[in-house]
């Protein structure tokens, strides 16, 4: 399992999934500290490729062994990609979650919600305090 | 629930934490649910050997003269059918026929018993026996004094040096050098034995079956091992709300051989035939089944997870005995949506031959 870390190219939200923004498109994942609390992800269903996401709202599901989580859209836009290497391979999210173990792309519908979401050094912090 | 009180710890607690364990309350003990993680934990325990602790089930011990004679009316399986020296497991019921636990009784001699029962049931169990504890048998909850480890899986006899203990065995022996209780039983599907010991002889053990081989288990692997070979799980499957008849353990229940508590509310349901029963199935969509979730065409699933064995999502349920048949196709709601699955032979999980 990787280390700790919260890569500072990345923005993050208070549900524990980061988004980074390339352009008009942001790719969404799960943190480390999601990832360790949730456990070996054993099933990935994501929202599909064409819908429209909204910010805080629900664009999947993953579930461990043990509990289930429901994924919090740090942006709001369409799905244009979904991560279906991991299908079989779920345990990627928990390996290398801010790398192979992305879960869906989306195009930006309104950009300057990026502004809205903290730093790295803002989540560790509120990670520090949970 | 009972107000705020400080959560008991094992002998074993500082060896968990050493050891990168996840620790979680569990009927009132910090207990370890994972350490490297359930999946590899659970494949280590099919493949090789696993070492849990379980210093958090319940020892209820229980002396004197009428202990045989009070045993046979509180508990629904048949001691005559065992010797000194051999272990059951049974059900305490109440009169609707409903278990108030499941446990394995020890029978050391005529005068003497050690029941073994969950650690989220011990104060209940004491509860009901006490009630009806004759003047000639003496009850002592021991569950603090005693700790268990459980060893599991097919080098775990080996392990212990013990290949020639039958099942449901149990014998005194050395082992890692502190003595030990040994017995043939345990809850995953595969041989092994379950450990009672000391307090201060549970480290050196735990250290002795590690050096062996053995991976340090946690809860998380003991509930999905359980699982696949449908063992129930008392608070899950088993329930003051379901028969030990509905829960498919008609067979620890000696209804002709003996009278017991609950006995008479089992014959007649065993006549009336046409109960709920508690089946396993697995899902033929991709879904993870969950306690809780409705079964449709009627029903309720009682555990459920995905299989590390299988790779599929599998679970156990309490349906109409029109659907319990194997190979009944049924639904579950997920959260919401509906996804397939189909009512299988118990166990789920089958060693294949080697």
């Amino acid at each position: 399992m990787s280390d700790a870390t919260y890569p500072a190219d990345l923005r993050y939200n208070e549900a524990h999934d980061w988004a980074r923004v390339e352009g008009d498109v942001a790719t969404f994942g799960i943190t480390w500290y999601a990832q360790d609390s949730l456990g070996e992800v054993v099933y990935f269903s994501p929202t599909t490729a064409g819908e429209e996401i909204s910010k805080d709202g629900e664009y999947g599901e993953l579930e461990s062994t043990k509990a289930v989580s429901t994924l919090i859209a740090p942006l709001s836009g369409e799905v244009v990609e979904t991560n279906d290497a991991l299908d079989g391979n779920e345990s990627t999210v928990n390996d290398d979650p801010y790398g192979a173990g992305w879960l869906i792309k989306v195009r930006l519908s309104d950009p300057s919600e990026v502004d809205t979401l903290m730093d790295a050094d803002a989540y560790q912090a509120f990670v520090d305090a949970l | 629930m009972p107000e705020e009180t400080a959560l008991r710890r094992t002998p074993l607690h500082d060896r968990h934490l050493a050891a990168g364990a996840r620790i979680v309350p569990f009927a009132g003990w910090e207990m370890p649910v994972q350490y490297e993680g359930i999946i590899p934990e659970h494949l280590a325990v099919r493949s090789h050997a696993g070492v849990f602790d379980v210093s958090h089930m319940g020892q209820l011990e229980l002396r004197g003269a009428g202990t045989m004679r009070f045993a046979q009316a509180a508990l629904s399986n048949d001691l005559d059918r065992i010797g000194p020296g051999h272990a059951q497991y049974t059900l305490l019921l109440e009169d609707t026929g409903c278990p108030v636990d499941d446990l394995i009784v020890y029978r050391f001699a005529d005068d003497h018993l050690l029941l073994v029962v969950n650690a989220s049931r011990t104060d209940a169990d004491h509860a009901w026996l006490a009630e009806g504890l004759p003047s000639d048998v003496t009850m002592d909850d021991r569950s603090t004094e005693l700790a268990m480890l459980a060893l599991q899986g097919p080098a775990a006899l080996t392990l212990v040096e013990l290949p020639e203990l039958a099942p449901f065995g149990f014998t005194r022996a050395e082992v890692c050098g502190v003595p030990a209780i040994v017995a043939r039983t345990g809850y995953t599907g595969e041989p092994g034995v379950e450990l009672i010991c000391e307090p201060e002889h549970a480290g050196p053990l735990w250290d002795g079956l590690l050096a062996a081989g053995a991976t340090p288990c946690g809860l998380g692997a003991r509930d999905t091992l359980r699982l696949e070979v449908c063992y129930p799980l008392y608070g899950n499957d088993l329930s003051l709300e379901r028969t030990a008849l509905e829960a498919g353990l008609g067979w620890v229940c000696a209804l002709d051989a003996k009278d017991f508590v609950g006995a008479a509310a089992l014959r007649s349901q065993r006549e009336r035939g046409s109960h709920d029963r508690l089946v396993a199935f697995r899902m033929t969509d991709r879904n993870i089944p969950r306690q809780g979730m409705p079964i449709s065409p009627s029903g309720e699933v009682t555990s459920g997870t995905k299989s590390p064995s299988l790779g599929i999502g599998i679970g156990m349920g309490y349906v109409p005995a029109t659907s319990a048949m194997p190979g009944t196709q049924i639904e579950i709601d997920v959260r919401g949506r509906t996804a397939a699955a189909e009512v299988a032979k118990k166990p789920l999980y089958v060693k294949e031959k080697t």
